[in-house]
C-alpha cells in the first residue's frame, strides 16, 4: 500500500505547502507560509495559541481554501483536484481532530467501522470486527466499544478518534493535539503506539502538539509557527538553538528543560 | 498433489516481487503441520483472507508452526488477522522470539497481539420476540410520556417560583436579553404571521361566501370571519406558528448550550440558569404572543374584508360597521385571554426540552422535535378545553 507515487521520487516530500496566506477578515493568520513534510517522518508543529496551527492543518487537508498559495499532498495540488480525485487522496489520509469529532449518534464501533464500510467496501460484520481491533490498538477497553461518545471520558473519546483516523491504515496521519487531555501514562503509551505504527507502516505524521514529552520522544523534526509563517523547521536541537524569544522560552523554560532531561534519561535507559 | 506443492514452491520463489496478493497455505504433511503466510496482508486483502481463515477454522491447533518468510506488506488489519489465526497471546510471544524479522514488523505484531489479548468478544445482544418487543415499546413510551409531563409540571413550578422571586428584586431583571428575545420571537415574526392570517381570513371568507350565499345569507360572511378570528383563529394560528418557530429555537439554543456544558458553567458560576435563560424567553413570549395575536386578528379581518369587498360587494365601511354592531367585545376578550396561557406553555416546553438534551447532536434534534410536537399538542388541547368552558359559561 505504501507505493511511492512516481512524481514523488525527488525528495520524498509528501506534503508541500508553498506561500499559503490565510486571512479571517482583517486578521492575517498566515502570510507566505512554506512547509515540507517528508515521507516517513513525524513532524511536530508547535506554536503559541492563536498562531494558526489548526488553521494550517485545516488548510492542508482541504477544509479551508487559503487566500493565496498552494498545497500539494502526495504530489497532487489538492485545491485543483476534481472531487473524485480528492476522495482518493483523502482516503490515504487519517485525521484526528482536536476535540475528537466522533459522530455522536453512533457507537464507537460504528464510528470506526464507517470508513471501512464506505471506502474499503467491507461488509458490516468484518468492518466491525476490524474496528474492534483498532479500538483495542488505541487502548480502549472491550466494554467501551458499544458505547456512545457522550458516555465516555474525554481521553477515551480521543483514543476512539485515533482509532477512526487509523481505520483505513492511512499513509499520512494528521493529529491535532492528540495527547491533550490524556493522563501521562496514556500519553506515553500513545507516543509509543505512534512510533510503532510509523516504523512498521512507514506512516507520515503531521502532529500538532503542546506536549513537550511527545516532541522529545517521537518527533523527527519540529516546525515552529510564529510571526505568520514557519519560523524554523529542523531537528530538535537545531530548533531549540534558534535565536527567538518565544522559541527560547518554549524549549528552555522549566517544562522544556524537564522534558529534555526525561528524554535524555530515556535514551540512556535503552 | 505433488504438482500442487511444486506450484506453491514456485510462487514462493517469486516472492521477492513486491506485490503478491496475501495468501495462506496449510501444509498438513509436515510434522508438525505448518501454515505458510505469504504475500501482502493488508486492508485491501482483508475480506478475502478472512474468508480463507474461516475455512481453516478448527484445523489448526497449538502445535502448528508458522512460516512468515514470504510475507510481503503488513498493516494493522493484516496483523489482526494473524492474531486471529494464531491467537493474540501466541502471536505476540512468537513475534518476540523472531529475531530475523525486522524490528519494526516485530513491534507491530507485538502491539497488535497485546492489544487483542485484552479483548474479549462482546456479549451477544439478547433477542426478544416481536410481540413482546411491541408491548414493551408501548409500555416504555407510556412511561416516558408520564415522566415527561411530570417533569414539565416541575419545570413550570420552578419557572413560576423564580419569576415571583425576581419580581421583588428589580436589580435582577434582565432587560437587554428580554428586549433581544422580544425582537427575535415577536418583531421578526410579524411578516409571516400577517401574511398567513391574511390568507386564512380570505379562505374563510371564500367559504362563507360560497356556502352562505346559497341560503341567501351571504352577508353573514362578515360575522363568520369576525367571530372565527376574534375568538379562535387569531390566537390559535399565532400560537401554532410560534410553537413551530420559537419553541424549536428555544430548545435548540438551550440544548446546544447544555451539550456544550455551558449550562453547567452558568450553574457553577453561582448564577441561576432558569433566571438567566428561561425567564427572558418566557417573558418575551408573554409579551410577543398577545401582540402578534392582535396582528393576526387584524390581518385576518383584512383578508376577509378584501374577499367580501370583491365577491359580496360589501364595502369596507359597511364591513367595519357590521363588525362593530354585531360582534361584542367579549369575543375579542375570549380570544386574547388565551394568548398568555399559550405563550407560557410554548416557552416553558421549549426551554424544558432544551434542558433535557444530553450531549449528542441527535439528542438536540430529538428534543427540538419533541418541543414542537408537545407545544402544538398542548396549545390545541388547552384551546379545546377553553372552548368547552366558554361555551358552558355562555361567553
Amino acid at each position: 500500500m505504501n507505493t511511492p507515487a512516481p512524481q514523488l521520487a525527488e525528495a520524498e516530500v509528501v506534503i508541500r505547502v508553498r506561500g499559503v496566506c490565510n486571512r479571517f477578515g482583517k486578521q492575517t493568520v498566515h502570510e507566505g507560509l512554506d512547509l515540507d513534510v517528508r515521507r516517513g517522518e513525524i513532524l511536530g508543529v508547535v506554536g503559541g495559541s492563536g498562531t494558526g496551527k489548526s488553521v494550517l492543518l485545516r488548510t492542508i487537508i482541504g477544509l479551508r481554501r487559503p487566500q493565496a498559495g498552494q498545497v500539494q499532498i502526495l504530489g497532487e495540488d489538492f485545491l485543483a483536484l476534481s472531487d473524485e480525485h480528492r476522495v482518493r487522496i483523502e482516503r490515504r489520509c487519517g485525521v484526528l481532530f482536536q476535540s475528537g469529532a466522533l459522530f455522536s449518534s453512533q457507537t464507537l464501533v460504528e464510528n470506526v467501522a464507517m470508513p471501512l464500510i464506505e471506502h474499503a467496501g467491507f461488509p458490516r460484520p468484518a468492518a466491525e470486527q476490524l474496528a474492534i481491533v483498532k479500538l483495542a490498538l488505541a487502548g480502549l477497553p472491550a466494554d467501551a466499544a458499544h458505547k456512545y461518545p457522550a458516555q465516555l471520558s474525554g481521553g477515551m473519546v480521543k483514543r476512539a478518534a485515533l482509532a477512526r483516523a487509523l481505520a483505513l491504515d492511512p499513509e499520512i496521519l494528521f493529529l491535532d493535539e492528540p495527547t491533550a487531555g490524556l493522563d501521562p501514562i496514556a500519553a506515553a503509551a500513545f507516543d509509543q503506539l505512534l512510533l510503532t505504527l510509523r516504523n512498521a507502516l512507514d506512516l507520515t505524521v503531521f502532529l500538532i502538539t503542546h506536549d513537550l514529552d511527545t516532541l522529545y520522544t517521537i518527533c523527527d523534526r519540529v516546525a515552529v509557527l510564529a510571526q505568520k509563517k514557519v519560523l524554523v523547521v529542523g531537528d530538535l536541537d537545531e530548533v531549540a538553538a534558534t535565536d527567538d524569544a518565544w522559541v527560547q522560552d518554549y524549549f528552555h523554560g522549566p517544562r522544556g528543560r524537564a522534558a529534555q532531561q526525561a528524554a535524555a534519561h530515556g535514551r540512556q535507559g535503552q | 498433489m505433488n504438482a500442487g506443492r511444486q506450484a506453491v514452491a514456485t510462487t514462493m520463489a517469486q516472492m521477492d516481487t513486491p506485490h503478491a496478493p496475501g495468501q495462506i497455505h496449510l501444509d498438513r504433511r509436515s510434522q508438525p503441520a505448518s501454515v505458510r503466510i505469504s504475500g501482502d496482508w493488508t486492508l485491501a486483502r482483508y475480506t478475502v483472507l478472512q474468508g480463507e481463515l474461516a475455512a481453516l477454522e478448527g484445523q489448526l491447533d497449538d502445535s502448528i508452526s508458522v512460516d512468515m518468510a514470504a510475507l510481503g506488506e503488513l498493516d494493522t488489519a493484516g496483523a489482526s488477522l494473524l492474531a486471529q489465526l494464531l491467537g493474540a497471546q501466541r502471536l505476540s510471544d512468537w513475534a518476540k522470539a523472531q529475531e530475523t524479522l525486522p524490528a519494526a514488523r516485530r513491534a507491530l505484531l507485538q502491539t497488535v497481539g497485546e492489544a487483542m489479548q485484552s479483548w474479549r468478544a462482546p456479549a451477544p445482544v439478547r433477542q426478544t420476540g416481536a410481540i413482546r418487543a411491541f408491548f414493551a415499546h408501548i409500555g416504555s413510551a407510556m412511561e416516558k410520556v408520564a415522566r415527561q409531563e411530570w417533569a414539565l409540571l416541575g419545570f413550570i413550578g420552578l419557572t413560576l417560583a423564580t419569576l415571583v422571586y425576581d419580581l421583588w428584586h428589580p436589580q435582577r431583571w434582565r432587560l437587554t436579553p428580554l428586549a433581544a428575545q422580544i425582537e427575535e420571537t415577536g418583531w421578526n415574526a410579524i411578516p409571516i404571521i400577517a401574511l398567513l392570517t391574511f390568507m386564512v381570513g380570505a379562505v374563510v371568507a371564500f367559504l362563507g361566501s360560497t356556502v352562505l350565499v346559497e341560503f341567501g345569507a351571504g352577508i353573514y360572511t362578515v360575522n363568520l370571519v369576525a367571530f372565527s378570528f376574534l375568538r379562535e383563529f387569531g390566537v390559535l394560528l399565532t400560537a401554532i406558528l410560534l410553537a413551530g418557530r420559537t419553541a424549536s429555537a428555544f430548545a435548540a439554543q438551550i440544548g446546544s448550550m447544555q451539550a456544550n456544558e455551558e449550562v453547567d458553567a452558568i450553574r457553577i458560576l453561582g448564577l441561576n440558569p432558569v433566571e438567566l435563560l428561561v425567564l427572558p424567553r418566557v417573558l418575551a413570549m408573554l409579551i410577543a404572543l398577545p401582540a402578534l395575536t392582535l396582528v393576526a386578528m387584524f390581518s385576518g379581518l383584512l383578508g376577509g374584508g378584501v374577499v367580501c369587498a370583491m365577491t359580496l360587494d360589501v364595502s369596507p365601511t359597511m364591513f367595519i360597521n357590521m363588525v362593530h354592531d354585531n360582534v361584542a367585545v367579549r369575543h375579542f376578550l375570549v380570544g386574547i385571554a388565551k394568548a398568555p396561557v399559550f405563550a407560557f406553555l410554548i416557552a416553558v416546553i421549549g426551554c424544558a426540552e432544551g434542558f433535557k438534551v444530553t450531549g449528542s447532536a441527535q439528542s438536540v434534534g430529538e428534543h427540538t422535535t419533541s418541543s414542537v410536537v408537545q407545544s402544538i399538542f398542548m396549545v390545541i388541547l388547552v384551546d379545546a378545553l377553553a372552548a368547552l368552558f366558554f361555551m358552558q359559561a355562555g361567553w
